[in-house]
């Protein structure tokens, strides 16, 4: 990460190294940051959510047709959306532990039925599939103090994502290293079985993480919702991958039983930078995708070492 | 001291059209090593399962200390004091070890929070292990990096640490070397002392001979002897389990 890091502050000199530059790859990465939090717990008991992206551009159209179309405060029509999308996510996790088939499968499948839906029902109710004006709507400001305000320091406005950020991130670690449920995580996905004959309820974990990244996914919708006041079906858009490689970058085994929150925030953080760092240095943005391609594979190589190196027998 | 006897009368168990147990009666007692022998298929998986809980038979009276029994699941055998240790299942080798040692047995140090006593737990993994002769200074290390006789040992202790009075050990010591078998076998026959009633699951006679002090024989889902130590010979066992 420190490679990373320093690598861009000498090549892009021009303006990375300012306040102004870390917010914003701060700003990138607090996003996606708080999305791998999710993903990560997740994965760490043995599963993946393909369906997070699709949740964010489902919670941020949900809550802009609520507010614009159906004249509910913002508070309302957002405290709704997260009933549906938690349902959703406990639906994601239900039929994954009663078919037993892979995540994998099932939350791609969650992931094309959630934008198709969220597509075609925009485009019956207001014939488009982006919308704005939401910031008219009643309670917004409220909204909009919790999700994207800023905190003045040293005369640049941080948007107060990257501190929920931090404080997901603080809360997530707690759980996962200081408390029983965390426990349980690493053993379910370490070994399921095991787990269950020592007792540990899997089945109830599992599904109580899928509402967690559901839960992400609205968290996110609703910062972006009342940062650019208008929402659109296809927010989201591949996010779900961008969550996964932050996880894998920061040390999470693709197999289950083995992660850390603090690595995957530091993964959505070398992505904040890179993705940032790049247009500082003045390359072609493009080179972004497969800078972070190398480092997934590499992540990954890493991981596989470890992993045979502690789990032989 | 209550003996916590296993009495088995006439236990039947199908699967489907697979007769897997006909009429098994058995006793077993504690401070006595009972050794279930057979080979692959003959039931002694099947028998297990139902001493531990995991299923219920389909006929037949199970009684511990003259209380008949019905469990729901493993858990509630656990809870009547039935542990059993699996070969392959007993630890899991990417968690540390007093991760593994308190896995489902967490030591709270806050109600609410649900908060782990991590310096509870770490002290307590050595201590139980070093009554098993096994000195572990960081039990943060990953349970991978035991050997494997060190892990059934570590599965073991854990069971009797948590009031295990009934302990069932499946295949012990199969996937182990000569050495690291003998350093198990030494650690069970030790439980005798606790006046813990071990059932040894196995299909290496001359072992179960050496530990034994009953042996019942399975053959095709039926039992087709019982022996005291006294009345019979490793050589005699292998007669009856090959004729």
């Amino acid at each position: 990460m420190l490679f990373v890091w320093v690598f861009f502050a000498v090549f892009a000199h021009n303006g990375f190294l300012s306040v102004q530059g870390t917010k914003s790859y701060l700003e990138v990465s607090s996003e996606i940051g708080i999305l791998a939090i999710g993903v990560a717990l997740l994965m760490i008991s043995g599963e993946f959510d393909l369906s997070v992206g699709s949740l964010i551009g489902f919670s941020s159209m949900s809550l802009s047709l609520l507010t614009v179309e159906a004249n509910l405060t913002m508070p309302a029509a957002s405290l709704l959306t997260l009933l549906m999308v938690i349902f959703i996510g406990y639906c994601n996790g239900m039929i994954v532990v009663k078919s037993g088939l892979p995540s994998f499968i099932i939350t791609l499948g969650s992931l094309f039925m959630i934008r198709g839906f969220t597509i075609a029902v925009s485009k019956i109710i207001i014939g488009r599939t982006q919308i704005g004006g939401i910031e008219e709507s009643k309670g917004f400001s409220v909204m909009a103090t919790i999700f994207s305000n800023s905190l003045t320091i040293s005369g640049t406005d941080f948007p107060i994502s990257i501190f929920w950020w931090m404080l997901f991130g603080v809360l997530g670690y707690f759980l996962l290293k200081h408390t029983q449920l965390g426990n349980w995580i690493f053993a379910t996905g370490a070994s399921q079985e095991s787990a269950k004959l020592m007792g540990i309820p899997v089945k109830k974990v599992k599904i109580s993480l899928f509402m967690l990244t559901a839960f992400c996914s609205w968290f996110i919708a609703v910062t972006q919702v009342t940062t650019f006041g208008g929402a659109d079906v296809l927010r989201g858009e591949q996010k779900e991958f961008i969550a996964i490689i932050a996880a894998v970058i920061g040390g999470t085994l693709l197999t289950g039983g083995y992660g850390s929150i603090i690595g995957a925030m530091i993964g959505a953080l070398i992505f904040g930078i890179v993705k940032q760092g790049i247009i500082f240095a003045g390359v072609d943005a493009d080179w972004f995708q497969v800078f972070m391609g190398v480092m997934l594979v590499s992540a990954v190589l890493v991981n596989g070492t470890f992993r045979k190196k502690y789990s032989h027998g | 001291m209550d003996s916590n006897p296993i009495v088995l009368k006439k236990i039947y168990k199908n699967f489907g059209n697979v007769e897997a147990l006909k009429d098994i009666s058995m006793k077993t007692n504690s401070g006595e090593i009972n050794c279930i022998l057979g080979d692959n298929g003959a039931g002694k998986s099947t028998l297990v399962n139902i001493i531990s809980g995991v299923f219920p038979p389909d006929k037949g009276d199970y009684r511990i200390n003259n209380k008949q029994v019905g469990f729901l699941g493993p858990h509630e055998a656990i809870r009547a004091g039935i542990s059993t240790v699996y070969q392959n299942l007993a630890i899991i080798p990417i968690m540390n070890i007093y991760r593994n040692f308190f896995l489902g047995n967490e030591p709270l140090k806050n109600e609410y929070f649900k908060t782990i006593d991590k310096k509870f737990a770490i002290d307590t993994t050595i201590k139980q292990l070093k009554r098993f002769d096994i000195n572990i200074e960081d039990p943060k290390r990953s349970a991978g990096t035991l050997s494997g006789g060190e892990r059934q040992i570590l599965a073991i202790a854990r069971a009797l640490y948590f009031g295990a009075k009934i302990l069932i050990l499946d295949e012990p010591t199969s996937a182990l070397g000569v050495k690291e078998s003998n350093k198990v076998v030494e650690q069970i026959f030790l439980l005798k002392e606790q006046n813990i009633n071990v059932i040894l699951v196995s299909h290496n006679i001359d072992q179960a001979f050496m530990l034994g002090d009953k042996f019942f024989i399975i053959k095709n889902g039926e039992m087709v002897g019982q022996f005291d130590k006294l009345e019979t010979s490793a050589k005699s066992l292998r007669t009856i389990l090959e004729k």
